[in-house]
């Protein structure tokens, strides 16, 4: 609700063939933060990202959009609001990597922005780092090569508000860094941004606020060191997880039975319990 | 984020992209003028290329080159020839443009009016005229049925064939399996109804053909094959986001739904251009588009002005074969195209099965 809230939802309530999959869900994400959303699988985060992004429209409440009711703005204008990297990526031609960022840029053509697009494109994939795949065919790259190409897309569509779901599922750990570096750098530069991630150590250090979700309701908002508890997200998870500070980050690692490492000796049926 | 160390700038590709262009069309755009008028010429009355040409430049009053010779050939040329490989040509690319806009709009290589059955949905609908002696728009009464009945088909095609917004390759094919089916019974019912002379041409219109082009019907279907063209460059550009999947295009501005029904319509009006008169034809609009994929990638603000040269010079000369390749025969020209189109069908099949779902 502040001045510089640049999308918000409001009692946001989604039922589909009459389950309920958000309910009375409230989100504020200023110019500047990063935000995440974290949850079990089911939660409803990827819904509530669809609701965000204008996909889904919300059974209940509604979303404010730069000041404005989502649902009252064209396709084109939305597109030069917000950009979103979907969970899966495909493509239905053999376009080029370089013609698929490209793509981003559609939502600015005939403005004064289109000048842009070079450089917009250019930088886009240097900061995904798909310049060394600029000709190759995206059907025949990897998962996670298609994944920073599409997030390369995002970025040089230059929207104020970024919504990503699950960027970094398919990456090596260099690129899941690197994208997640990015996104702070955008941010650092204005943008609001929402990722969804499952990783928890990676919201840990690189969300402004984590959002945590929990059968379709908010469960907890704020700074990752106040919501990252191992109580909340052992409930939350259904499975006991610890919270360790290590070099001033925050790790979090599920408990797991001890199996037993000072004795893996090959003990068969006359095993005693105690 | 320097532009000097980058391999490849995307100035330079494009740059790279326009000649590629220029070139592609410039080609086609040559080889269209070529075999119109190596066609013009070629029968059982021979006519000289400078000839054909000299003959063209008086109709419209410029006093260049030689008229035919023979005392025939001027007739010839005006009354059987040009409306012909007119007709052929606005077909060609008429069919060639409608199935690059349908592979487009599927996000699906496979789609192609003949495939997937709306040709023959606007036969039938072409086929009642013939039965029925509807005249109530004269000479475009044909056209405009023909039209609604692509517009439905298509229409059917799209809502039974779509799941969870993308087509897959398997529910589009077996969909057109489906639609075939019930339009074969439709042609075969109004063949039953007909008399014998209805029977006749309906057999014809099945088969495709050339035979019996006349200005009259080249007056009705340019126009409709204008119009599509025209929308179908129009919307090109838009096309290429649709690749991304429904989400995701509209993520970037498109608005997908109506984008979708506006190409429909513009495939059912090029459908309805290419069959009114000429019959099914089928294959031409699934390879032509392949061939230029192959050769300047699948964008579609190239793809579909090259179909369009593509198909025209492809049916020309099919054209031309079909009534020169046996003496005094005039070939069914839909049997060529199958013949050749559906091997060239099972290959993409192959390949598609290979590259599992990559359409490079």
């Amino acid at each position: 609700m502040s001045a510089g809230t640049a999308i918000s939802a409001h009692g946001v309530g989604v039922t589909i063939d009459g389950r309920p999959i958000l309910g009375d869900v409230g989100l504020d994400v200023a110019a500047g933060e990063v935000v995440v959303l974290v949850g079990p699988n089911g939660a409803g985060k990827s819904t509530l990202l669809s609701v965000l992004s204008g996909d889904v429209t919300p059974s209940a409440g509604h979303v404010e959009l730069a000041g404005r009711h989502l649902g009252h703005r064209s396709a084109r204008e939305l597109a030069r609001l917000r950009g979103v990297q979907l969970q899966k990526q495909g493509l239905a031609f053999g376009f080029r990597v370089h013609e698929v960022v490209r793509m981003g840029r559609s939502p600015w053509h005939r403005t004064a922005a289109a000048e842009r697009d070079d450089v917009a494109v250019e930088e886009a994939m240097v900061r995904g780092d798909v310049i060394e795949l600029a000709d190759r065919l995206f059907p025949t790259l990897s998962g996670g090569e298609q994944a920073r190409t599409s997030f390369a897309r995002l970025l040089a569509q230059e929207t104020p508000v970024l919504l990503l779901d699950e960027p970094t599922a398919a990456l090596d750990i260099r690129h899941q860094e690197q994208v997640l570096g990015v996104v702070r750098e955008v941010a650092a530069a204005g943008a609001a941004v929402v990722v969804v991630l499952h990783d928890l150590s990676l919201a840990a250090a690189y969300a402004d606020r984590v959002c945590v979700l929990a059968g379709g309701r908010v469960r907890a908002d704020g700074p990752p060191a106040e919501v990252l508890t191992g109580d909340l997200l052992s409930e939350v998870y259904g499975h006991p997880v610890d919270v360790v500070e290590h070099d001033g980050a925050l790790l979090v690692v599920p408990v797991r039975p001890r199996a037993t490492p000072t004795a893996p000796t090959t003990q068969e049926a006359p095993c005693s319990a105690g | 984020m320097s532009a000097t160390t980058v391999p490849v700038t995307p100035v330079r590709a494009t740059l790279r992209g326009i000649a590629a262009r220029v070139g592609l069309l410039g080609g086609l755009g040559v080889a269209l003028v070529v075999i119109l008028v190596v066609s013009a010429g070629t029968g059982q009355l021979d006519v000289p290329a400078d000839q054909v040409l000299g003959s063209l430049m008086h109709k419209i009053g410029l006093d260049i080159g030689p008229v035919p010779t023979h005392p025939q050939g001027e007739n010839t040329l005006w009354q059987v020839r040009f409306p012909r490989v007119v007709m052929a040509a606005l077909a060609g690319a008429a069919l060639a443009t409608a199935g690059a806009l349908m592979q487009g709009v599927f996000g699906n290589p496979l789609a192609e009016p003949g495939v997937v059955g709306v040709s023959s949905g606007a036969a039938v609908a072409a086929a009642s005229v013939i039965v029925f002696q509807w005249t109530f728009a004269g000479t475009w009464t044909v056209a405009v049925c023909a039209f609604l009945g692509g517009l439905v088909t298509t229409t059917l095609v799209y809502v039974m064939s779509r799941d969870g917004g993308r087509t897959e390759v398997v529910t589009l094919v077996l969909t057109g399996i489906a639609l075939n089916a019930v339009t074969s019974a439709g042609l075969a019912f109004l063949m039953f109804l007909g008399d014998t002379q209805a029977r006749e041409e309906i057999v014809f219109w099945q088969l495709g053909s050339l035979n019996g082009s006349r200005w009259e019907y080249v007056g009705v279907v340019a126009p409709l094959a204008v119009v599509g063209l025209v929308a179908a460059m129009l919307l090109a550009p838009r096309l290429d986001l649709l690749a991304l999947g429904d989400r995701a295009a509209k993520h970037v501005g498109v608005d997908v739904e109506r984008l979708r029904m506006v190409t429909i319509v513009v495939v059912a009006v090029l459908t309805a251009a290419a069959v009114s008169f000429c019959g099914i034809i089928a294959f031409v609009g699934l390879v032509v588009p392949h061939l230029i994929r192959m050769i300047s990638g699948p964008g579609h603000r190239m793809l579909v002005p090259a179909s369009a040269l593509g198909g025209a010079v492809l049916l020309v000369t099919a054209d031309l074969w079909a009534r020169t390749a046996v003496e005094y025969a005039d070939l069914p020209i839909g049997m060529l195209t199958s013949l050749v189109g559906g091997p060239f069908f099972f290959w993409l099949l192959r390949r598609a099965r290979r590259t599992a779902g990559g359409w490079a």
